[in-house]
């Protein structure tokens, strides 16, 4: 094992904590294998078009009713599902939706979560009174329920809405998280020395306190793309989430699981896709947070 | 201690209240006409709907709403479905199903993740230890619904061990599968939990000396370790119980189990939207109650958490 990064616990990403960093992921087989498979999927997102096509049909829309719910074979690698859509190319097209949810959720809870969590932990006093107790009252609300009480009265859910109302509930941990070490960078001394040379409270907060609070968010926000890539799968398959003719794998499972004995083939391989995306991105917090906190570290 | 519950319960009291308005806003403010909605396509006469929204209080000013919502909650009235039933009385009869598999699921994560974070714990570093931590990372990634239907398919319709679908087979061989999916995907927080402070006592100072003293490994594992990992793990599973709820509404729906969970899917299929925030709001409350007690518990166990 090389030099575990010491430094970083507290947050702190100067160059030789970010090398002692990069030294400790670059052992690991863990960081590796969902490194190359987050690619493989980025690249799939880019141009699922092209990847279906070359297997057989490209378009997921160009369906054939006499072709229903065929196994694979020839021309449809994963066979086609009830409406007679090739269930690949449905596949890699919703690897788009899905990558775009995990991250555009994760986007907009991070916004949130670090403009609240630097106020409060910056400001103090009532400020931090007043986004405590918001946080309290969002994290009332278990995870899927919360979720599903906001999106049943949602008129038109788009995945934009569905990452709107995931990130509603999910930035109090974060803002806690951020708040916590933005209140202790804020005490040390070239924070202080800062303010000393009469640098406004904005530009303090921006250039000193902020960039060395963020490390440990950054290792679970990558956890939290795989999370919510799950939960929107869950949503729809429930039926408060995405509707077509939007495509996604959460929309796909939730048609195939009623022909689940006549075409498993439907099923099986959105799950895998769906499965194997979150396991990388989760692998890929996991190795983060060990090497940002070598205190966890087996 | 009372200065702790009573913090806690003042606590409790804030967030019900913003609890509340959340839902409320949710429902009622949010844009989307539920009166408009009950034709379907063919729009009801304007008369009708005026009548409807007088009934239930849709043209009163949004306080007035507001407080005539709590009002009802404060009697246990959880609104009428659109088409006239009392929510909790559709709830009443379902819940003996969701308790059970609650329960049955909540017993499971606690023995097994106990065992895997002794058993990783204890031989830090080892074979056992890596394929646990791998396991947890598994089974916490697999989306619950994907091995809800994927362990009905093989166990259920493949392999026959256990009923595809329904109650009618009774605990445990009703419960049993769907109660294990649910201990499976909450098993990762509290098994890693459980290893670290297994670690972590087992290096400390005093598990050194009672070693000196002479005192067996099996009293040292069985007494000071396991009490030193209660708290957290008491903890961690009361943050598990949101999960938990959200899992059963999953696993209750695609099992076929007729408990409240199921009950607030079909409300979701049927766009039945006062029972779905009927349902939803008693789970939510259920959470939060729990999580009080839970707290007093933990405290219990752990004198330091009451000086936070």
């Amino acid at each position: 094992m090389t030099e575990p990064a010491t430094v970083a616990i507290d947050g702190n990403l100067d160059r030789a904590t970010t090398q002692g960093l990069w030294a400790t992921l670059r052992g690991r087989i863990q960081f590796w294998v969902s490194i190359v498979l987050l690619a493989i999927l980025a690249v799939i997102a880019a141009i699922p078009g092209v990847i279906s096509g070359f297997f057989g049909e490209s378009d997921p829309r160009a369906c054939d009713l006499l072709d229903s719910n065929r196994p694979p074979g020839p021309g449809h690698p994963f066979g086609t599902d009830v409406q007679g859509c090739d269930v690949l190319a449905n596949v890699l097209f919703g690897t788009r939706t899905s990558l775009f949810i995990g991250l555009a959720t994760t986007v907009m809870c991070l916004v949130i979560a670090i403009a609240l969590g630097t106020l409060a932990g910056y400001l103090g006093k009532w400020v931090d009174a007043l986004i405590a107790r918001s946080a309290d009252i969002v994290l009332g609300f278990p995870f899927l329920l919360g979720a599903i009480i906001v999106l049943n009265t949602a008129p038109d859910r788009s995945p934009l809405l569905l990452s709107a109302v995931l990130a509603f509930f999910s930035w109090p941990t974060f803002a806690r998280l951020i708040r916590s070490s933005v209140k202790e960078v804020r005490e040390r001394e070239f924070v202080q020395a800062a303010h000393a040379m009469g640098f406004s409270q904005i530009r303090v907060v921006l250039s000193h306190v902020l960039p060395n609070s963020l490390a440990p968010t950054l290792a679970i926000a990558a956890t939290m793309v795989g999370g919510v890539i799950g939960a929107e799968a869950t949503l729809t398959f429930l039926g408060v989430g995405l509707v077509p003719p939007t495509i996604s794998w959460g929309v796909q499972l939730s048609t195939a699981q009623s022909y689940f004995q006549l075409a498993p083939n439907t099923v099986v391989f959105p799950s895998i896709f769906l499965t194997i995306t979150v396991i990388s991105l989760i692998m890929l917090g996991d190795a983060l947070r060990d090497a940002l906190d070598p205190r966890g570290r087996s | 201690m009372i200065r702790f519950v009573s913090r806690r319960l003042l606590e409790l009291v804030i967030v019900f209240f913003g609890v509340t308005f959340v839902i409320y806003c949710a429902v009622f403010v949010l844009p989307g006409d539920p009166i408009a909605a009950l034709g379907g396509e063919r729009p009801l006469p304007e008369s009708v709907q005026q009548q409807l929204r007088t009934q239930y209080g849709l043209d009163l000013p949004l306080w007035q709403q507001y407080l005539n919502y709590l009002g009802g909650l404060a009697h246990g009235d959880l609104g009428t479905t659109f088409t006239g039933q009392s929510v909790s009385e559709q709830m009443a009869s379902r819940w003996p199903t969701t308790i059970t598999l609650a329960l049955t699921a909540w017993t499971l994560t606690v023995v097994i993740s106990i065992a895997l974070g002794l058993a990783a714990g204890l031989r830090q570093g080892s074979v056992v230890d890596r394929t646990v931590l791998l396991g947890t990372i598994i089974a916490e990634s697999v989306p619950i619904f994907v091995m809800g239907i994927t362990a009905q398919y093989i166990f259920g319709i493949n392999l026959g061990w256990t009923p595809i679908a329904g109650v009618a087979d009774g605990w445990p061989r009703a419960y049993i599968l769907p109660a294990l999916i649910i201990a499976i995907y909450g098993l990762a927080g509290v098994s890693r939990l459980m290893r670290g402070s297994v670690v972590d006592t087992m290096q400390s100072d005093f598990v050194r000396t009672l070693k000196a003293k002479g005192m067996s490994r099996r009293n040292i594992v069985g007494v000071h370790v396991m009490r030193n990992a209660a708290a957290p793990v008491v903890n961690v599973l009361a943050i598990q119980l949101g999960g938990l709820l959200g899992g059963t509404v999953v696993i209750e729906a695609i099992f076929n189990l007729n408990g409240v969970g199921q009950l607030l899917y079909k409300a979701i299929q049927d766009q039945q939207g006062t029972l779905v925030v009927g349902v939803a709001t008693t789970l939510v409350f259920i959470f939060l109650i729990t999580n009080v007690i839970v707290d007093v518990v933990t405290s219990v166990l752990d004198p330091r958490i009451r000086n936070d």
